[in-house]
């Protein structure tokens, strides 16, 4: 909690902050702690169902752990014409989790996100925070035997 | 000028290996000490993304482009064109259209019918360097404001240069300055929209990442004008490097004495803090995004009020989108007549669109307002890959439209594309060709808008929701008579009883390709035939026996064990056992090219 106390502290305890908060709070755990929220929701006297529709609303914040490694698909428009969907399709299936799940033995998370801004080299894959672009159906298998 | 390699290191520069090529050139220039001979700008992006990662030579007041580079390229480049002036044929670019290469960046044509008013100087600057902005006239129009004119005067000019919000909507700035000022309040905001919703849209992220100095002396000059002491830049926390640009220049500007207290000299205070978004399309919205930077779940709230009487706390605030406060630094140094005399009627200025998809020149383009559509595609987008068929370009992303060839020539203003049904959104131009099927398109989008709808309005919620289930069903060839009808209807009353421009323009893209592209819904509905062969349950992969090479890749590369056949023989695919992934058909060698999409597919 220590690690929680000093993202409180950076933001000076104020709980107008509470989305930039809970942004830091996600840097460092990877993901939003249970435990993490109540603390927060205690320090700041924010009701924790509050907190929690916060967390909930807004699609970058994710409430369970993720992965060791983190595969995003961009599915903004332009990778979308370009052949997103197919990409997402085969990422399905190989990994056997739609997005937003985790692997059963916690390797890999699969994500969408709206758009990354580098719409004309798509489509683009993140792959643990590296941008790929014009990314193939085949590129997949290269990924997850861990050659990005 | 000494020498100069500019890299072009924005996002998409840096997915495409910019790094690398910065790494080479420092390292060549240690190693060989040539601080001397030349120096290194690491920039923003130049705007031809396609030809990323590209480095643009200054030399002898050239400026030469060299695009699609590789890291060992550079020390061709130093040694070549640095030390002894020769120009690298094959790393220049060469127009798929014209068929030729060229030196110069300002004689390509992708950038010859631009007007780069903003854009332009992300070439020049440095965004590390406060000094690089300044040596353009970077911050003399906040000079200027402080010492020459009352907030009135400002505000005057603003109005006369006709300028009009780049977020969206097209609100003349100049009056909602106006507005904001005369709202009696001690306390006053400003902000800046850089949430960027729009997918394909990706201007503001390129102004903030190579050019945030500009968008932060427009903010000041609004403060001043409107007598707001705090300002905040809302940004999508999808963008981790125009966050960090910007928080360098914010940090420069403060140094310099452009913002704090007293700034220059005068009694003007002013502070701006960066808000991080969270991820919700919504919160571009006004009112949404300012209850989000209250620390709340963003939900629009009706208008009136408006925010620039009761917006941020309950303060009045003025909020213009990102491209909008670029344009203020330009007119106040300027002057309002040569900003005016840019453009048509009712739209003034340049507009910068980024300009994606199905098209060979991908990249941000500015252009003078009232330039027409078919300029930007064929001349400037040099035309669609692969000798395909245009078939439409999407403007004003979830809120827009698709727009048909038969209004190619439409001369871009806020409202002709209104009036086609489309909307001048913020940017984003994303053309389609003949692979593209219309209805999965419409379902694309209106799938989107289902899942970003903050769920207040139950129109806006339950609509969407309805309208996704049958766009569905015809993309699943289960499409029945009355459907398009059905949709229209929906469609309308989305539109009619929704809150904020969310829900109001939802239907935009289904209701301009039921106008625009009617036959292919109805052969969707009617023979179950995907005309585009996009839709899954509409199309079945084949391999033409006449082309098949036997080669074994599509059989070896199969996940669900569905083709056979004979090494060099003929390889035959189970429809039974057919995921219709589609990883035959994209690795099928293209010297045989034997992988087919057939509809109706084969039963
Ligand atoms: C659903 C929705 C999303 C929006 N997204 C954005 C956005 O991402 N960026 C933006 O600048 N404006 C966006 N707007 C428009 C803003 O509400 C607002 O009109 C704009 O920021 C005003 O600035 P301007 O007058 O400079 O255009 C959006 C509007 C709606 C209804
Ligand atoms: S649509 Fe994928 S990066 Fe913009």
């Amino acid at each position: 909690m220590k690690r929680v106390e000093n993202v409180l502290r950076e933001h000076r305890y104020q709980r107008s902050h509470i989305i930039q908060i809970l942004q830091d709070i996600q840097v460092e755990f990877n993901y939003l702690p249970k435990e993490a929220l109540e603390y927060v929701s205690q320090r700041l006297k924010i009701p924790l169902s509050k907190i929690y529709s916060i967390a909930t609303f807004y699609a970058g914040f994710s409430l369970n752990p993720r992965g060791k490694h983190l595969c995003t698909v961009c599915m903004g428009t332009a990778c979308y014409v370009r052949g997103a969907a197919a990409i997402l399709n085969e990422f399905e299936r190989k990994l056997n989790i739609k997005p937003g799940a985790t692997t059963k033995e916690m390797n890999y998370s699969l994500e969408t996100v709206n758009c990354l801004g580098c719409c004309a080299i798509g489509p683009i894959v993140v792959y643990d925070g590296k941008y790929i672009g014009e990314f193939k159906l085949k590129d997949i298998g290269r990924i997850l035997k861990g050659r990005a | 000028m000494k020498p100069a390699l500019i890299i072009s290191a924005g996002t998409c520069g840096l997915a495409r290996g910019a790094e690398a090529l910065i790494k080479a050139a420092k390292d060549y220039q240690r190693k060989r000490r040539l601080h001397r001979e030349f120096e290194i700008k690491i920039t923003g992006c130049h705007g031809l993304c396609e030809a990323e990662p590209n480095i643009l030579v200054h030399f002898n007041g050239k400026f030469i482009f060299y695009q699609k580079l590789k890291p060992e390229n550079v020390k061709d480049i130093i040694e070549k064109t640095i030390l002894k002036g020769t120009i690298i044929k094959e790393f220049l670019w060469f127009d798929s259209e014209t068929r030729k290469r060229y030196v110069d960046i300002d004689e390509i044509p992708f950038y010859q019918k631009q007007k780069r008013i903003l854009l332009g100087h992300n070439v020049l600057i440095e965004p590390k360097y406060i000094k690089d902005y300044m040596k353009f006239g970077g911050y003399s129009a906040v000079g200027k404001v402080l010492k020459k004119y009352r907030p009135l005067d400002v505000i005057n000019i603003i109005k006369k240069s006709g300028l009009r919000g780049r977020g969206g909507a097209g609100f003349p700035t100049g009056k909602k300055w106006e507005l904001c000022q005369k709202a009696k309040s001690s306390e006053k905001y400003v902000v800046c929209n850089a949430d960027e919703g729009d997918p394909g849209a990706y201007m503001d992220r390129s102004l903030l990442e190579g050019n945030s100095h500009s968008v932060i002396e427009g903010i000041i000059i609004g403060a001043y004008a409107i007598g707001a002491q705090e300002g905040i830049i809302y940004v999508r926390n999808e963008y981790p490097l125009a966050i960090r640009n910007l928080g360098i220049a914010l940090k420069q500007a403060h140094n310099k004495g452009f913002l704090g207290k007293n700034i220059l000299k005068s009694k003007f205070n002013f502070e701006i803090t960066v808000v991080r978004g969270a991820g919700a399309f919504v919160c571009g919205e006004e009112t949404a995004l300012l209850t989000s930077i209250e620390g709340r779940v963003g939900r629009p709230k009706p208008r009136p009020p408006y925010p620039t009487e009761s917006g941020l706390w309950g303060k009045p605030t003025n909020i213009n989108n990102v491209e909008t406060w670029a344009n203020i630094p330009q007119i106040i140094s300027k002057g309002a007549e040569w900003f005016s005399g840019i453009g048509t009627k009712r739209s003034k200025g340049t507009k910068i669109f980024s300009l994606v998809g199905k098209i060979n020149n991908t990249g941000l383009v500015e252009v003078p307002m009232g330039i027409t559509l078919r300029e930007i595609i064929d001349e400037i987008g040099g035309g669609i890959p692969g000798g395909k068929e245009f078939k439409a370009v999407q403007t004003g992303g979830p809120s827009g439209g698709c727009i048909p060839k038969s209004l190619l020539d439409l001369p871009i203003d806020y409202e002709s594309l209104t009036k086609a049904g489309s909307m001048m959104g913020s940017g984003g131009m994303i053309v389609m060709d003949e692979d593209t099927c219309m209805v999965d398109i419409a379902r694309y989008f209106l799938d989107f808008s289902l899942h970003e709808s903050c769920g207040k309005c139950p129109s806006c919620r339950l609509g969407t929701k309805q309208m996704v289930e049958i766009l569905d069903r015809i993309t699943e060839g289960e499409g029945k008579e009355g459907d398009i009808e059905f949709l229209e209807n929906i469609g309308k009353n989305v539109k009619l009883a929704s809150l904020c421009g969310l829900g109001q323009t939802a239907a935009n893209p289904v209701l301009t390709t039921i106008k625009y592209f009617r036959d292919e819904y109805l052969a969707h509905i009617k023979e179950k035939r995907c005309p585009a062969l996009v839709c899954k349950s509409l199309i079945s992969y084949v391999i033409d026996s006449e082309l098949c090479g036997g080669c074994t890749i599509c059989a070896k590369n199969c996940p669900s064990d569905a083709i056979t056949g004979e090494p060099k023989g003929i390889y035959t695919i189970d429809q039974k056992k057919c995921t219709k992934c589609g990883i035959c058909f994209t690795i099928c060698p293209s010297k045989f090219k034997a992988v087919k999409k057939v509809s109706p597919p084969i039963k």
